[in-house]
């Protein structure tokens, strides 16, 4: 049995409602556990005053720059000790999952007993930057704790200025829309760089993020300095069965309205089956006896919304790999930043497709370590620099794929214009 | 020398070596099925909200459920999950990036139970296709060192109000949420964010800083340069320059005496329309369309109460597949202002830079 519960007029308004409440759960852990009756009360303290709590320090495992998250509590009383004294610490570790956030309930138990031993007993499933967060435990038991799950082969995610955890989607383990193994390439990424991930040092922190198709259900466009997203360069593949079993089901309108009217590059046709062109870059397939979809995929930009719409029926082709992507970001400090195009096509087949993916990431990191201000992010660094200044800097050649127009300024010395067309052409001979 | 200082330490008494072992290998956690049709996937449906059914070249198929949980949960939860795991599944579970909890099966026959003992146990099932989702979170009050608000509290109160929506697939296209306790937007773009927008310069406690702070480091970190280094009561400290100062926050990270939250000040804006799909259009960022909301906790009745407002007009107004981004696309923004009755006044309109590019440089108007 814990100490008494502290009110929580609060929180305990957080308990009534639908939703699954980790109110509920604070408290269930808080009947046997000190440690947990003084987490609520520290939270209500917030409730109450409308204000954080928590600052930061310096508390880590053996090793390591970084991975654990240090709180020390501020609500302290006239002599400054801790009015919450059982919740004075209350640190977060950060640890990787596996890719995709699969797991087995053994591996999930034992994550449970550890973290009920050293513990507040309290895991977020998951973080933002993808790691499991332990969140509550003391200086004291953070190193056995840690421990213990490197014992498990889990180890720390990063924090700081440095290459942070990952995330990858589903992907190839369950889906059809994949382009390419998520978690083969966010593995063997992510391994190369622990070093960096866990002693920062770099000017700031780095992201990479693997989506195995356009939809970026990993959000990596917006949220990750190197995005890695799935895409294919051949044609759409069409299968007739499940076609004809859409349309039926579906009907013309919602095939004129929801799927040809969006595409947005105007790619799409409804033809009679006659009329079909025949050419290497069409997909086609029929819908009914009469009727098929024509698809020139010299036009498609792999946007995904047919394929979405009419799941099997149209797939993606089968030369496949990534488009990279450069640079993306939040608000601070210059406002917000899409990661851009720096590879439009990477094929990701082989090991040593692989292994060039790899190499790009170090190509970028070093330059980015080496070029970028304190607390800059790629996109920021690019946007100083410019892009072309970066992609000379990595090694990578230009392409009209990376800009959504040319230059609209003539604010540029172009006297070595000559010299470029020259290179282009040699190379266009050499080809 | 000292043999004896050379000596290795007994084995009890060295610290155990850390494997730096890094993100370990997923294939002894994936189903099965994951693994004999990895990379084979044929195609998949809904065949209810909250399941999703995926076919295989082979023919091959698998089940899943998906769960909403609390994403911070106490260990009887997740034990509680694996119960449900190794007793109406097949032992293997994931998590989506909207801390959404998946069980797989083998068998369509085992959907049914495995719903029944879920929602007997108080998870929702639902989160698939056209539904709205669990809201992308961070930590808040309950663990962050800079939070302007909680996150949990306010997941809880709006997901409590969206949770018939939660378990059914009745919105025009999906719907993703976030929620942040400050302007660094942990929480990320999405279709409808919460965002912490503070309304006051910082308060300094100027006994603190030269103790505290990197000065230069902080001087550097202001988007306006409205702080510079200053000497108050003949102690080296900051000063802002509160004309300037755009109460964006981010001198509080690297400098805590520069308090920038506030129990009133505080305030909540609702962001819109952000989407990182390439779906249809380009990826977009969200866009500010209301701000001023109390930081009213437990419950933050004005958020919900805007949120609500502008779910419940896209859902009435946008046509199938229309994210929220892409409604109003369609529809024009001054509709969207018009639909929802939300004020459109001028801090809407963006001043900050490449700011043009979001003015109407057209007659495109919709009358």
């Amino acid at each position: 049995m814990a100490k008494p519960m502290h009110p929580t007029p609060n929180l305990d308004q957080l308990e009534s409602g639908p939703w699954p409440s980790f109110v509920t759960g604070l408290k269930r852990m808080a009947k046997d556990k000190d440690y947990v009756v003084d987490i609520l009360g520290h939270l209500e303290h917030s409730y109450q005053t409308r204000k954080g709590y928590w600052k930061g320090g310096t508390v880590g495992v053996r090793g390591y720059g970084g991975g654990v998250i240090p709180r020390f509590t501020e609500i302290k009383d006239a002599d400054g000790k801790a009015v919450f004294p059982d919740a004075a610490e209350f640190h977060t570790l950060r640890i990787m999952p596996p890719a995709g956030m699969h797991y087995d309930t053994k591996t999930l138990r034992q994550f449970c007993d550890i973290w009920e031993k050293y513990g507040s007993g309290l895991i977020a499933l998951h973080g933002q930057s993808g790691d499991i967060m332990f969140q509550g435990v003391t200086s004291e038991n953070t190193q056995p704790a840690f421990d213990a799950f490197n014992e498990m082969g889990f180890d720390m995610g990063g924090a700081g200025p440095s290459v942070r955890t990952s995330m990858s989607c589903v992907g190839a383990a369950r889906c059809e829309q994949s382009c390419y193994d998520e978690a083969k390439a966010h593995r063997q990424v992510l391994n190369t760089f622990l070093d960096d991930l866990h002693r920062p040092a770099l000017p700031y922190k780095f992201k990479f993020k693997f989506s195995g198709c356009p939809n970026d259900c990993m959000n990596s466009i917006q949220r990750s300095d190197m995005a890695i997203i799935g895409t294919w360069r051949d044609n759409i593949r069409t299968d007739e069965a499940l076609a004809k079993k859409w349309f039926a089901k579906h009907g013309m309108n919602e095939l004129v309205n929801d799927v040809v009217a969006r595409c947005p590059t105007k790619a799409i046709q409804i033809k009679q089956i006659k009329d079909v062109r025949k050419a290497a870059n069409i997909s086609s397939v029929a819908l009914n006896d009469s009727q098929a979809l024509e698809i020139d995929n010299k036009d498609c930009v792999r946007c995904m919304h047919c394929i979405n719409v009419m799941t099997g029926a149209l797939a993606t082709g089968v030369d496949k790999g990534a488009t990279i992507l450069v640079g993306g970001k939040r608000t601070l400090k210059i406002g917000d930043l899409m990661g851009t195009v720096v590879v439009p096509f990477m094929r990701l087949k082989t090991e040593e497709d692989y292994e060039g993916l790899v190499e790009l990431g170090q190509k970028i990191i070093d330059f980015f370590a080496e070029n970028a201000l304190e607390h800059e992010r790629t996109g920021e660094m690019i946007e100083r620099i410019g892009l072309v200044n970066f992609l000379e800097g990595i090694d990578l050649e230009i392409d009209a794929n990376m800009v959504s127009a040319p230059r609209m300024n003539p604010y540029v010395n172009t006297i070595g214009w000559d010299d470029e067309v020259a290179k282009i052409n040699a190379k266009k001979a050499a080809a | 020398m000292n043999a004896q200082v050379n000596a290795p330490a007994p084995a009890a008494a060295a610290p155990r070596k850390t494997v730096e072992c890094g993100v370990p290998d997923n294939k002894p956690y994936l189903h099965p099925k994951f693994i004999a049709n990895y990379g084979n996937w044929k195609y998949h449906d809904r065949p209810r909200p909250g399941v999703l059914h995926h076919v295989s070249h082979t023919g091959d198929q698998v089940w899943t459920v998906r769960a909403g949980t609390q994403r911070q949960m106490d260990h009887y939860t997740i034990r509680k999950l694996c119960d449900i795991a190794d007793n109406f599944a097949e032992g293997f579970v994931r998590f989506t990036i909207r801390s959404n909890i998946e069980f797989m099966v083998s068998e369509e026959k085992q959907v049914a139970p495995l719903i029944a003992e879920l929602e007997k146990s108080g998870f929702p099932v639902g989160g698939t296709g056209n539904s709205i989702s669990m809201v992308s979170h961070t930590q808040g009050w309950l663990h962050c060192d800079i939070p302007g608000t909680d996150a949990s509290g306010v997941v809880k109160s709006m997901m409590d109000e969206l949770y018939e929506e939660f378990k059914r697939e009745e919105m025009p296209n999906r719907v993703h949420l976030s929620t942040s306790c400050c302007e660094i937007n942990c929480g990320g773009q999405a279709d409808i964010a919460v965002i912490i927008q503070h309304t006051k310069p910082p308060k300094i406690n100027h006994d603190m800083v030269a103790n505290v702070c990197e000065r230069p480091t902080v001087v550097a970190r202001c988007p306006v340069a409205a702080i510079r280094p200053a000497l108050v009561n003949g102690k080296p400290s900051l000063e802002v320059d509160e004309k300037k100062c755009i109460c964006c926050g981010a001198c509080y990270p690297p400098c805590p005496p520069m308090q920038i939250n506030d129990p009133e000040y505080s305030k909540l804006a609702i962001w819109v329309g952000g989407k990182n799909s390439n779906a249809r259009g380009k990826p977009t960022f969200m866009k500010m369309v209301a701000s001023g909301l109390p930081n009213n906790a437990p419950r933050w009745p004005e958020v919900n109460a805007v949120v609500g407002n502008i779910l419940r007009t896209y859902k009435a107004d946008a046509r199938p597949w229309e994210r929220l981004a892409d409604w109003i696309d369609r529809i024009g923004w001054p509709r969207f202002f018009e639909k929802t009755g939300l004020p459109f006044t001028k801090y809407l309109i963006d001043d900050w830079r490449g700011s043009r590019a979001n003015l109407n440089a057209s007659t495109h108007i919709r009358f």
